[in-house]
C-alpha cells in the first residue's frame, strides 16, 4: 500500500508544478494582450488621466513580476482577488457559476455514464449482431456532430416545434437558471443542455467499453470459464468487466473533464449562466483576475480527474507498481 | 498485411495500352480547350493553367506505367475523366471562367479514381458505410476544388434583401434556392464557398499538425533521455488547458487571421499527435532492426525516416483522419464564437451562428427555420463519413476479423 501512496503523492506534485506553470503560461499571455482593462472598459471616454487612476487604482501600473507574485501569494491561500469589471469577489462571481456548470455536468453524467457502460457492455455480449452494428453507426454518427448541430436540432425538435395554443414548450430552449430557482424546475430547464452533453460523451465512453471488454475475451481464463460452462452474460460481467475496468474508468474521466472544461459552445447556444461562457466573456473584456481564476479551475480539474483515472488504474491493476 | 504487400513483384515497365493513352491525351485535352476558350478572358491566368495542366498530363503520362494497373482500372480513370470532360463541354460557360478550378478539379478527378484504382481490391470489400464514406469524401474535395463554379453567385455578393423564403427569385436573375443571409447573400453559395474555405484550412491545419507532431514525437522517442523527457512535460503543460479557450486566448492576443488560425490550431493539436506518434514509436525503437539500423552507422535522420517511420504509419494514418475531424470541428466551434475566418469570407461555423435566431421561426415558415442548420449538417457529413473511412481502415490494419 506505501507504494500507492507514493505514486499518489508523486503524480500530486507533478500536479502542482502543472498548474503553477500553467497560471505562468495565462499570466503572461494576459500581458500581451493588445490593451488592458481599463482601456476596454472606459472604451471612447478614457482620457490619460482617468485610464491611469484607474491603473492605479487595480495595481496594473506595477510590473508584470511584481503582480504574478501578488497573485500566487493571494491564490495560495484561495482568494482570487476581485473581478475587475464589477468590483465583487472573483470566488463569489465563479463560485455561482462553477455550482451552475458542475451541476450541469453532474445531470449530464447521470444520464450518460450508466447508459453507455449499459449499451456498451450489451454490444459486447451481443457483438457483431444488428443490434452491435445499428449501435456502431449510431455512436460513430453521434461522435461526428458538432455540438451546435446537436444542440439546435433538439431545440428545434423538442423546444419549438412543441410550442402549443398557450405558447410554452415542453421543454424551454433557454436555460436561464439562477440561485434561487427550485431544483425541479431548474431540472427541467436544463434538461436541452444535459441531453445535448449526454448525445456528446456517450458515443465514445460506450466504444471504449464495448472494445476493452472485447479485447479481454481471448484471454485464456475466460476460455476457461466458457469452458467451465458459465452463461454469456456472466462471463461478460463477472469476469472481463473488472479487468476492463482500467480503459473504461480512464475514458469515462476524461469525458467528464470535457463536461466541466468543454462546454462553452453548449452554454453559448443554450444561454446557461455556466463557468464558459463568462470566462469567454471575461477574455473580452481584459477582466484579467476572472480569467486566471476560471482557468486554473478548468486547469485544476483536468489535473485531479487524471489523477484520479491513474490511481483507479493503479489500484486495479497492481503490475503497474512495479514497473520494470 | 501479407507478405505479398511487403515484397511487390518484379514488375518490367510495360508498354501502355490504348485506353491508358486515350486517357492522358484528354486529361491534356479537356483543360486545354478550356484554357484556348477562356483565354480571351484572363489571359494570365489562362497561360498559367495550360503550362500547368501540360506539365500534369506529361507528368501522368511518365508514370502511368508504373502503377501497374490491371487494363480495367485504367479503363474505369479513363471513364472519370471523360464524365468530368462531359461536364466541363455541357457547362463550358462556368467553367471557362475559372481556368484554375477547372484544372485542379481535373487533378482531384484524376487522383481520387487512381487511388480508387490502386485500393480497389480492398474498396470494392468495404462495408456499405466505408463506401458512403468514401463517396462523400470525394465529393468533399471536389467541391472544394471547383467551388467557384458550382457556387451560382459570389460569396460576398449582395443580390437582394435578407432573409429572403427559399426558392425566391432575386431581381438580377437567379433563384436563391436556400433563401438569403443576414445581408441577403445567396445562402447556397455561401454554403458551397464555406464548404472550400472550411474544409481547405481544416485540410491545411491537420498536414501542418502532422508535420510537426509526428516528426517532434519521432525525433523523442528516438533521442530519449533529456529531450523527450522536456518535450513531454511541455506537452503535458499545454495539454492540461482546455484546447478551446486556449485557443481563444491565444487568438484574442495575436488577433484573428487565417494564417494565425492554422499555426494556432496546429500548434494546440499537434501536442496530441506528439502523444501518440511517441508511444508508437517507443515499441519501436527498441526492435532489432532500428537496433542494426544504428550499428550500421545510419544518421538519425535515416533511422526516423526509413526505419520507424514505415512501421508507425498505420496508426498515425488512422490518427490522420481523426485528427481532420478534430480540426475540422475545432475550426467550426471557433468560427461560431466568432474568432475563425473572419467575414465577408464564408465559413460554416459562422454561418450557423449568424442565422441561428430563425430557428425561432419555425412556427411561420418551417423552411426557414431549418436553414442554419444546413451548414451544420454540412460540417456533420464530412465528419461521419471520415469517421467511417477510419473505422473500416482500422478495422482492417488492426487484423480484427469476426
Amino acid at each position: 500500500m506505501d507504494r500507492v501512496f507514493i505514486t499518489i503523492a508523486q503524480r500530486l506534485g507533478l500536479g502542482v508544478v502543472t498548474l503553477f506553470v500553467v497560471s505562468l503560461i495565462i499570466a503572461g499571455m494576459l500581458e500581451t494582450l493588445p490593451g488592458d482593462f481599463c482601456q476596454a472598459f472606459y472604451g471612447q471616454q478614457a482620457t490619460e488621466k482617468t485610464v491611469a487612476e484607474c491603473r492605479q487604482r487595480n495595481h496594473l501600473d506595477e510590473s508584470f513580476i511584481v503582480r504574478y507574485g501578488i497573485w500566487v501569494k493571494d491564490a495560495v491561500q484561495f482568494d482570487f482577488g476581485e473581478s475587475l469589471s464589477n468590483k465583487r469577489d472573483v470566488a463569489q462571481v465563479i463560485g455561482v457559476r462553477l455550482e451552475n456548470t458542475l451541476f450541469l455536468a453532474g445531470f449530464a453524467a447521470a444520464i450518460s455514464v450508466p447508459l453507455s457502460l449499459f449499451l456498451g457492455i450489451l454490444a459486447a455480449l451481443y457483438r457483431y449482431s444488428w443490434y452491435d452494428r445499428l449501435v456502431n453507426v449510431f455512436t460513430l454518427t453521434s461522435i461526428s456532430f458538432p455540438e451546435f448541430f446537436v444542440a439546435y436540432i433538439l431545440i428545434l425538435w423538442l423546444s419549438i416545434s412543441t410550442i402549443g395554443a398557450d405558447g410554452t414548450p415542453l421543454f424551454p430552449n433557454m436555460a436561464m437558471v439562477n440561485v434561487d430557482t427550485p431544483f425541479w424546475t431548474r431540472a427541467h430547464m436544463m434538461f436541452l443542455p444535459a441531453l445535448t452533453l449526454t448525445l456528446v460523451v456517450v458515443a465514445h465512453m460506450m466504444r471504449m467499453t464495448r472494445a476493452a471488454i472485447i479485447n479481454l475475451l481471448a484471454s485464456p481464463y475466460i476460455e476457461m470459464a466458457r469452458l467451465k460452462g458459465i452463461s454469456n452474460s456472466r462471463i461478460i460481467v463477472k469476469h472481463a468487466l473488472p479487468n476492463a475496468l482500467a480503459p473504461i474508468v480512464n475514458v469515462i474521466a476524461l469525458n467528464l473533464a470535457y463536461l466541466i472544461v468543454g462546454v462553452v459552445i453548449v452554454e453559448v447556444v443554450l444561454s446557461y449562466p455556466g463557468l464558459g461562457k463568462i470566462l469567454v466573456d471575461a477574455v473580452k473584456f481584459r477582466d484579467f483576475p476572472l480569467v486566471q481564476a476560471s482557468v486554473m479551475i478548468f486547469a485544476a480539474t483536468y489535473v485531479l480527474l487524471n489523477l484520479t483515472a491513474d490511481i483507479v488504474t493503479i489500484v486495479s491493476n497492481p503490475r503497474l507498481l512495479h514497473p520494470r | 498485411m501479407s507478405a505479398t504487400d511487403i515484397i511487390p513483384p518484379p514488375e518490367l515497365a510495360k508498354p501502355a495500352s490504348m485506353a491508358c493513352r486515350l486517357g492522358s491525351a484528354l486529361t491534356v485535352l479537356i483543360p486545354l480547350a478550356v484554357f484556348a476558350i477562356s483565354f480571351s478572358a484572363d489571359s494570365a491566368s489562362a497561360i498559367a493553367g495550360m503550362v500547368a495542366s501540360v506539365v500534369f498530363g506529361g507528368l501522368l503520362y511518365r508514370f502511368w506505367g508504373r502503377l501497374s494497373l490491371p487494363p480495367i482500372r485504367e479503363q474505369a480513370i479513363v471513364f472519370c475523366i471523360l464524365v468530368y470532360g462531359a461536364f466541363v463541354a455541357v457547362y463550358l460557360e462556368g467553367f471557362s471562367l475559372y481556368p484554375w478550378s477547372t484544372f485542379s478539379g481535373l487533378v482531384s478527378v484524376v487522383v481520387l479514381s487512381m487511388m480508387v484504382a490502386v485500393t480497389w481490391k480492398e474498396t470494392r470489400k468495404a462495408p456499405i458505410t466505408a463506401k458512403f464514406g468514401l463517396i462523400i469524401i470525394a465529393l468533399n474535395i471536389l467541391m472544394v476544388c471547383i467551388a467557384p463554379i458550382l457556387a451560382p453567385h459570389e460569396q460576398s455578393q449582395v443580390l437582394g434583401g435578407a432573409y429572403m423564403v427559399w426558392g425566391t427569385p432575386f431581381a438580377d436573375g437567379g433563384t436563391a434556392w436556400f433563401g438569403t443571409d443576414e445581408l441577403g447573400r445567396d445562402y447556397l453559395s455561401r454554403m458551397i464557398y464555406a464548404i472550400r474555405n472550411t474544409v481547405g484550412i481544416a485540410i491545411v491545419t491537420t498536414a501542418l499538425t502532422f508535420i510537426v507532431g509526428a516528426f517532434v514525437g519521432l525525433l523523442a522517442a528516438s533521442l530519449r533521455g533529456w529531450v523527450d523527457q522536456s518535450l513531454s512535460r511541455m506537452v503535458d503543460v499545454l495539454m492540461a488547458i482546455p484546447p478551446l479557450i486556449f485557443a481563444l486566448l491565444i487568438l484574442t492576443v495575436v488577433g484573428t487571421g487565417v494564417i494565425k488560425l492554422i499555426l494556432v490550431i496546429a500548434l494546440l493539436d499537434s501536442t496530441r499527435v506528439f502523444r501518440l506518434s511517441r508511444s508508437v514509436a517507443m515499441n519501436i525503437v527498441v526492435m532489432d532492426y532500428v537496433e542494426a539500423a544504428k550499428l550500421r552507422g545510419e544518421k538519425l535522420m535515416y533511422v526516423i525516416w526509413r526505419e520507424v517511420l514505415p512501421n508507425a504509419a498505420a496508426p498515425l494514418i488512422a490518427e490522420f483522419g481523426l485528427r481532420f475531424c478534430f480540426v475540422f470541428l475545432f475550426i467550426s466551434s471557433l468560427s461560431f464564437l466568432g474568432l475563425g475566418l473572419q467575414p465577408p469570407t464564408a465559413d460554416l461555423g459562422s454561418m450557423v451562428r449568424d442565422s441561428a435566431n430563425l430557428i425561432n421561426f419555425y412556427q411561420y415558415n418551417k423552411l426557414m427555420a431549418i436553414t442554419p442548420l444546413l451548414p451544420a449538417f454540412a460540417i456533420a457529413l464530412l465528419t461521419i463519413a471520415v469517421n467511417f473511412v477510419v473505422d473500416w481502415f482500422l478495422h482492417k490494419t488492426s487484423g480484427l476479423k469476426e
